[in-house]
Order: C-alpha cells, then sequence, then structure tokens
C-alpha cells in the first residue's frame, strides 16, 4: 500500500517542531509500525536527510521504550498493543497517517518523537520499592502464604511497562494510572503492607511535583494502556491514600 | 598460561563456595565509602548488582543506554527462573540441578561455578518474595512451579508468561532504593565505548551521552561489565534493537579474553521471518512443545500447493504429515532440547519442506491437544454423546487457559488464528553462551574488570537449558559478585579517588573521538543496516545451526571484506554532538563486524560438534546415534579464551581444560 506520513520533527529540546510531510509506498501489512518507519528512515538517509529519531527496543511490547501518538491515539489504533506490536494491516492504501510524540508538559520532547520519561522513574524512586536489603538472608519464601486471588491482582498491577500512553492519553495528562499500578501491586501483598503509608504519601507527592494533571476519572487511559491496568487500581490508590492521611 | 588461573577454591565441591567466603578479605564499611564502582548495564545482572553493592556501601556509577534501567532486555524473558528449592517433593536438590545444567551445557562448563550457581538458586526466590515480586502461587497461597526443558523435576517459579519482567522490576525497584539514596548515580542513555586501565587495572570508562553526544570520562576502582549478549551479531534475533557487544568488545581489545564466541544458542520456536524488511525475531515460549506436535507436509507437491495457496495445512491427513521430531527422536519427541529441535527444523527446511514463502518455517499443531483435553473435560463433565465440536470447545478452553497470551500475541503477528490452523515457527538467535572469559571471581584477564550474567561465559557450556539464564543474571548480581569484588578492592582503601585528568583517559577519548569521527565522516551512501543484514547473512548461513569447515572459511573471508566496505561506504547522517541514532548504531556494527569474524575463527578451531555448535565434520556415522552430533571429549574438554592481537584473525587462542570431578562425562541421546 501507499501512505502519506505526517510525521513531528523537532531538533532538539529548545527548538520549535513542526508536522513535516513524507510519502512512503509499498508497505505491506505483514510489516509492523516501526518496521515502516525503518524504511522511510533507511530512504532518507540514502538520499542524505536526516532519520526521525524515535524511541523503541525490545520491539516485543515488554519495554516500554516505544511512544507514539498515531492518528490522534498513543500506541495507536489497535488495542492491547504497544506501536512496535501494531501491524499495518491496521491501515489502508492511501491512508493519511499523522506520527506525533507523546505529549505532556512532563514528558519534554527531546528530539522528533523521543521524549523525556524520567519523570517516571523519579516517582517509583519516590517509594516504588519494598525496603528488604537484597542478601538473600531473608525469610524461606513458602512461610508466606499469600491467597491466590492477591498474588493475581498484584500480578495484574505489575505487568506496566511504563510507557507513559496512559499520561499522553488523558486529558489532564495524569500520571494516575502508572503510580497506582506501583501502590496496587505492593498494597495487595503482605510484603508491602509495612511501608505502605509512607509509600502512597511519597509516591503522590513527587508526582504532584512532576507536574503531572489530576485524574477526573474518564477512563480513557485504562482504553489506551497496551496491558490493559484497570481502573481499579486508582480507586485503590485512593483508598490507600486516604487511610494514610487519616 | 598463568593468565588463565580459574582461580576455583581447593576442596569438595559442595563446600567450595562456604569456604572461600570465609576466608576472603573484606572491606570495612567506612572504608566502602571511599570506593567507586562503575557497572554497565542495568539487567537482572547489573541490576541487581547495583542494587547490592550500592546496599553494601559502596558508590555506584551505573549505565544503561535505554531511558530507564527497566528497560533492559531481561525484561523479555517469558518462561521462569530455576531454583532447588524442591517444594514440589519430586526429589530436587542443588546437585540434580548442578548435574542437569552441565549436562544440559554438553560438558563444556565449569563445575565449581555451575554448583555454585545451583547452591545460591533457593536464596534467589527468597530474595524476590520478599522484594514483592508477585511469582504464581497455587490456591493454598503457596508458590507454583512448571517442568521447563527436558528435566525430570518441576522447578521452574514463574510470573505468568513476564518472569523476566517481574524479576528485573524487583531489582530496578531496589535500584530505585539505593538511587533515592544517593548511592547509585544513574547514568540513562549513556553508552560505554571503552575501558580506561590506569597501571593494568580497570579504572574507568568512556561513556557517550546520547542525548548531548559529549564524551565522558568515569573513574572508579573496579568496572562491571553487565551488557547481556550479542545475539544481535546475526541482525535477526529475539534481542531486543538496541542490544550489542560493544562493552564486552572494547574490553576485549583491552585484554579481557573472549571465551567459546560460536556457542550460541538457536531457540526452536520462534515466529517465522515473512519479509526482507523484518527487524526482529518474537520467541514463542518453549513450553508450547508440550502441547504441540511439530510437522511438515510428508510430500513436496503438498508443500507446493500449500505455498501457492492452493491447500491448507488442516486439508492434509494424518499420513500426509510427517511429524520429524517423533520419527527421529522416539523417546523424547518433541521434548527434545532446544539445539535438536532447531537443527531438525533446518533439516526438512533445507531439505525443501518449509512452509511458508520464505521456505523457512515449519508446523506447531495444536489440534491432537485441543481433542485429547476436549475428550478429558467431556469426561470429567460426564458428557457421553458430547459432539466433536462441544469436543473442540472444551478442549480449546483448556489450551487458552495455558497458553492465551502466547496465542494472542501470535495472532498480532501473523494475522492467523492459532486454533484453528497450526502455528508456523522458525529457529532463531536467542542467546549467546559465550562472552568475556571470567575465573571464578567473575573477574575477567583484566584487573579490576568483571563480567557477569550473559555477559561472561561460565555457566551454560554449549548450550543453556531453559530457565538458567535468568537464575544465572540475578546469581551474579545479588549473590557473587558483592563476596568476590569485596576481596579485590580491599587492597583499595586507600587508592582514593581515580583522577581523570591523567594521560589514560586523554588516549582513551581520543580513540573515542577519532572513530566517532570516522564514522560520520567516510563519505558513504549506504545505512549502516544494509550492512548489518549482510553480517547477518553471512553469520546465519555459515555460522548459524549448522557449520562446515568449507563456509566457516568463506565467512571470515566475506565478513573481513564486508568490514572494509562498511568502513568506506557506510553513510551516518547527522553530527557527534547531537542525538544521533544512525551513529550509535553504526558504532554497534562496527564492533559487530569484528566479532564476527572471531566468532567464525572459534568455530572454525572447535573441529567437534557440541551444544549449540554443530559441526558437519563431526557426526555419528553409524549405529543408533547414525547422523547425530558427536562430542570430542578426548580433544576438546576446554574453554576457548581468545586474546586480542590488533586484528580479529591474529587472535591467540588460549585453552582452560576443564576438569570434571563429580559428574562422568556421557552422550546425550534423545532416540
Amino acid at each position: 500500500m501507499n501512505l502519506t506520513l505526517k510525521i513531528w520533527r523537532q531538533e532538539d529540546a529548545k527548538s520549535p517542531g513542526k508536522m513535516v510531510t513524507y510519502p512512503i509506498s509499498n508497505i505491506e501489512g505483514h510489516m509492523s509500525f516501526l518496521e515502516m518507519m525503518d524504511i522511510l528512515n533507511d530512504e532518507l538517509i540514502e538520499k542524505g536527510e536526516e532519520p526521525v529519531a524515535f524511541d523503541h527496543d525490545c520491539r516485543e511490547g515488554i519495554c516500554g521504550m516505544c511512544s507514539m501518538y498515531i492518528n490522534g491515539e498513543a500506541h495507536g489504533p489497535d488495542r492491547r498493543v504497544t506501536t512496535c506490536q501494531l501491524h499495518m494491516r491496521m491501515f489502508k492504501d492511501g491512508e493519511t497517517i499523522h506520527i506525533e510524540p507523546f505529549r505532556a508538559n512532563s514528558f519534554p520532547v527531546l528530539k522528533d518523537l523521543m521524549v523525556d520519561r524520567g519523570a517516571f522513574d523519579r516517582i517509583q524512586q519516590a517509594g516504588g520499592y519494598i525496603s528488604v536489603n537484597t542478601s538473600g538472608n531473608t525469610q524461606d519464601a513458602n512461610s508466606l502464604p499469600i491467597p491466590k486471588a492477591d498474588a493475581d491482582l498484584a500480578m495484574d498491577a505489575a505487568t506496566c511497562i511504563g510507557c507513559g500512553a496512559c499520561v499522553a492519553t488523558c486529558k489532564n495528562s495524569s500520571a494516575m494510572l502508572f503510580v497506582s499500578a506501583k501502590v496496587s501491586q505492593y498494597a495487595l501483598l503482605p510484603q508491602g503492607r509495612v511501608e505502605a503509608k509512607d509509600r502512597v504519601l511519597n509516591m503522590v507527592n513527587q508526582m504532584d511535583i512532576e507536574g503531572f494533571g489530576n485524574c477526573t476519572n474518564t477512563g480513557a487511559c485504562e482504553v489506551e494502556c497496551p496491558k490493559g491496568i484497570s481502573l481499579d487500581n486508582i480507586a485503590r490508590m485512593n483508598r490507600e491514600l486516604i487511610k494514610a492521611k487519616a | 598460561m598463568s593468565t588463565l588461573d580459574s582461580k576455583v577454591p581447593e576442596g569438595p565441591l559442595k563446600d567450595k563456595w562456604t569456604t572461600y567466603k570465609d576466608k576472603i578479605d573484606l572491606v570495612n564499611p567506612a572504608n566502602k565509602r571511599k570506593i567507586d564502582i562503575i557497572v554497565i548495564g542495568t539487567g537482572l545482572a547489573g541490576g541487581s548488582a547495583s542494587a547490592t553493592l550500592a546496599e553494601q556501601g559502596y558508590n555506584v556509577k551505573a549505565f544503561c543506554y535505554q531511558d530507564s534501567p527497566r528497560r533492559a532486555h531481561s525484561i523479555a524473558a517469558q518462561g521462569g527462573i530455576n531454583a532447588a528449592k524442591n517444594y514440589q517433593g519430586d526429589g530436587d536438590s542443588n546437585y540434580r540441578l548442578f548435574y542437569d545444567t552441565v549436562k544440559g551445557g554438553d560438558y563444556r562448563s565449569r563445575e565449581a561455578n555451575v554448583y555454585r550457581l545451583a547452591e545460591v538458586s533457593g536464596n534467589i526466590i527468597d530474595q524476590c518474595v520478599a522484594q514483592g515480586v508477585p511469582f504464581a502461587r497455587d490456591y493454598g497461597g503457596l508458590l507454583d512451579n512448571r517442568s521447563f526443558g527436558g528435566v525430570l523435576v518441576s522447578r521452574t517459579f514463574y510470573a505468568k508468561g513476564q518472569t523476566g519482567q517481574q524479576l528485573l522490576l524487583g531489582a530496578y525497584s531496589a535500584m530505585n532504593r539505593q538511587i533515592a539514596r544517593g548511592k547509585i548515580e544513574m547514568y540513562n542513555r549513556h553508552e560505554m565505548l571503552d575501558i580506561v586501565k590506569v597501571d593494568g587495572k580497570a579504572r574507568g570508562i568512556i561513556a557517550r551521552n546520547l542525548i548531548t553526544g559529549e564524551l565522558e570520562r568515569h573513574s572508579a576502582h573496579a568496572v562491571v561489565i553487565a551488557s547481556g549478549g550479542y545475539g544481535n551479531l546475526y541482525f535477526l534475533s529475539t534481542n531486543a534493537m538496541g542490544s550489542n557487544v560493544t562493552a564486552a568488545w572494547k574490553t576485549h581489545k583491552k585484554g579481557a579474553f573472549f571465551a567459546n564466541p560460536c556457542f550460541t544458542q538457536i531457540h526452536p520456536t520462534c515466529i517465522p521471518r515473512s519479509g526482507d524488511y523484518q527487524s526482529k525475531l518474537t520467541l514463542m515460549s518453549e513450553s508450547l512443545r508440550n502441547d504441540g506436535r511439530i510437522w511438515v507436509p510428508a510430500k513436496l507437491e503438498d508443500v507446493m500447493a500449500i505455498r501457492e495457496g492452493k491447500k491448507k495445512p488442516t486439508d492434509l491427513s494424518e499420513d500426509e504429515r510427517d511429524y520429524y521430531l517423533e520419527r527421529r527422536y522416539p523417546a523424547f519427541g518433541n521434548l527434545v532440547p532446544r539445539d535438536v529441535a532447531s537443527r531438525a527444523a533446518k533439516e526438512r527446511c533445507d531439505a525443501g519442506y518449509g512452509v511458508n514463502k520464505t521456505g523457512e518455517a515449519v508446523y506447531l499443531d495444536f489440534k491432537s491437544a485441543i481433542e485429547r483435553y476436549g475428550k478429558e473435560q467431556a469426561k470429567i463433565h460426564n458428557e457421553k454423546d458430547a459432539s466433536a465440536q462441544r469436543i473442540y470447545d472444551l478442549g480449546k478452553d483448556i489450551v487458552e487457559a495455558k497458553y492465551g497470551n502466547l496465542f494472542q500475541m501470535y495472532e498480532k503477528i501473523v494475522d492467523e488464528d492459532p486454533y484453528k490452523t497450526p502455528m508456523m515457527i522458525y529457529p532463531a538467535t536467542h542467546y549467546t553462551m559465550g562472552g568475556l572469559w571470567v575465573d571464578y571471581n567473575l573477574m575477567t584477564t583484566v584487573e579490576g574488570c568483571y563480567a557477569i550474567g550473559e555477559a561472561n561465559f561460565s555457566d551454560h557450556g554449549a548450550n543453556r537449558l531453559g530457565a538458567s539464564a535468568l537464575m544465572q543474571g540475578l546469581a551474579d548480581g545479588y549473590f557473587v559478585l558483592p563476596y568476590t569484588i569485596g576481596d579485590y578492592l580491599s587492597d583499595d582503601i586507600r587508592t582514593g579517588r581515580i583522577p581523570t585528568d591523567t594521560d589514560a583517559f586523554e588516549e582513551a577519548e581520543n580513540s573515542v573521538k577519532t572513530t566517532l569521527d570516522k564514522l560520520i565522516n567516510t563519505g558513504g551512501t549506504k545505512a549502516v543496516d544494509y550492512f548489518h543484514k549482510k553480517l547477518g547473512n553471512i553469520i546465519w548461513n555459515k555460522v548459524g545451526m549448522s557449520r562446515n569447515e568449507a563456509g566457516l572459511k568463506e565467512a571470515i573471508a566475506e565478513i573481513q571484506e564486508l568490514r572494509a566496505d562498511f568502513w568506506k561506504n557506510v553513510r551516518v547522517p547527522g553530527g557527534t554532538h547531537e542525538v544521533n541514532r544512525e551513529l550509535e548504531k553504526a558504532g554497534r556494527v562496527a564492533d559487530f563486524l569484528e566479532l564476527g569474524e572471531l566468532f567464525a575463527q572459534d568455530a572454525l578451531t572447535r573441529e567437534e560438534s557440541c551444544g549449540g555448535h554443530f559441526r558437519e565434520e563431526s557426526v555419528e556415522i553409524d549405529g543408533p546415534q547414525k547422523g547425530e552430533a558427536k562430542r570430542d571429549d578426548e580433544n576438546f574438554t576446554f574453554v576457548s579464551a581468545w586474546e586480542y592481537k590488533g586484528n580479529p584473525s591474529e587472535s591467540q587462542l588460549h585453552k582452560e581444560e576443564l576438569k570434571y570431578e563429580n559428574i562422568e562425562l556421557k552422550q546425550r541421546s534423545y532416540k
């Protein structure tokens, strides 16, 4: 198929950016979206132009590095996939595709489609851990039975890949889904209860410092989340926060 | 040679590690604050090492090329992690895990290292649970296990199909705690481009800031390479796009021996290539072989009809199918080890029986499993007259519960429903057992430079068993290196900060700068991928699943030629002082072009077949094992450790003889 790409180009964090149009042809449905971008880039290089910079790494939907906003949706039109798992069969011959970076004040653009998601790391550093040393001299793993249902819910929350689609999608640029996934994982497990109060207070505080917006329960984050992280986690985090402040 | 002293402690195998730990020199807590350690890579090995070293009090500087340490490629590991906990009461023990790992590695790994690995494996599970890793549990709330890759016990712990992700996020959380305390300085989006030696000791690195392009000097009292494997040598692999050999290769060029480079794992069950544009390959977990049957059509005319779309695989009757693994290996059938399954698929496809348009695919069929489970369920539900459709539906539910996420992943990529039509699979490069040579302390032949995880060579021999890579990464990082590095650093408590304004740093920085400038200014016309794909083709075809002398010699000549072409004709747009993804790729491919030659050289030298390394000249000529790989214990029970001499083809071979005192060398038979 033949397509028209309109791609956000921006030299660096300080320069202004703009949409640039690139026609591209002979694209097959079996290609992944990023393979289509590879072809565009190789064409640009052979013409002596600068390729489009974008983040990507594992290309199997688990590292969370890829981050494009495609036709107005984080990770594009398919559901439960990251951009690297999106395939060109989702598009039609002759279509125009708009490709932008994830947009949020807390995710400054570094170049073209690359953004800085360091704010996510800083939120995790504020409390996204259990304070146990890695000496291995802990109790035997099976000395602490955990109900299967709780362990499964904790696992569901823990599958967050930290890509930032929730923030990019949210009209308030809220990071509540991301933060609540980590808070929930530990809140659901006995190991995490010991520091539960401090954790939720510190992580929410850091989230505010980073300038993410608040949650107004529209649920767009859950729809666009490639891992299907549930909105229930936000409710759980709010409960944890109220308990911590009480 | 004295440089290849493995430093394995004396004494009985079971006591070596304990006795060793009792006798090593320690650094007191106040002195640890005076010591800096650099860690390259933040996967399971690098992440766990950084966290533990920082907890102990050392000042850690950790580097990764991704935008966050959480994205290292350990995150993509699916299946699980082995540990000799014997929670299932099926007779597991440290010795059994040790035995299985050595045997699985086709007797080319070091006994003492593997035993230590087995010994600390249980601690890993305790540690991870304490960190909040949500492992799968049974209804009693205790940890669940599954069986994996041709062993006789259930010792694999798992978190759905995302075990690597959960273990890495555990290590990442431990790192975050230390980053918050200021004990780890984290350098995201940085790439190590050279190691700096002062008076023969590793004392720092030159790193490029991938955002500003600036070259930075970082000093330390020791450097730890935890940069993973080099599977991307093949261009197409299950590795991440950025996975590379640069840190390990630069260290090799500064004196670290490179061990067994040709020991590569080609994983049998990956989604096949669909075209030339393909950028990477996706793994389908080995666990699928428990229920899937592998076949190709028995007749070439059916192959043609399928390729042309005139027939569907489901049109073929049972006697028109060749279940070649069941035919060749009746005892193990579809559950032969990875190396054997991969070679058998290649043999059928080379003979023309590949079932997709590239001719490189075989079927993995769940029809029998769906039927078997369906009948079982009908019985359980007391449905005596269940229709064929009803049996199919019942069976499909069971298969979906077991493998649903993998089937969904397959459908997204291939656009076919694997419940209705068999999956297509083909082997792909997955893991590299070779790596930097290390002694028992995990130190390379460069004093003060350590290598851990996939970046070293020590534990998996010539073939890695499923669920043991995660175990090794975390064992090295959490429990081995933190002890052994202290023994070395105890001599450094009076050294003080290592200055970076010295000739050694100046020289290293200049040499990096020269290389980068050269890459930018070649004036060529071809993109980096053009060369990388060509290299991948050479390696895949001539140093892939099956190797012979003539092919290896051709490969060496072709790689040399390609390398010369690269340095003349590569085009890297943009400059050095900006975000420049092509420049990053070019540097990595330049190193792959050198490693590739050593890789072929190593395969040429090893005139035996062992594990993933299959030399066509070394096969069983007759008897029940006719046509199978033939190991040569008399002449090749050693580790090949290569010393760099200015050019990959002039590298000098050193041998570490492998002694097996606790295990008997046997031929692996799966017939």
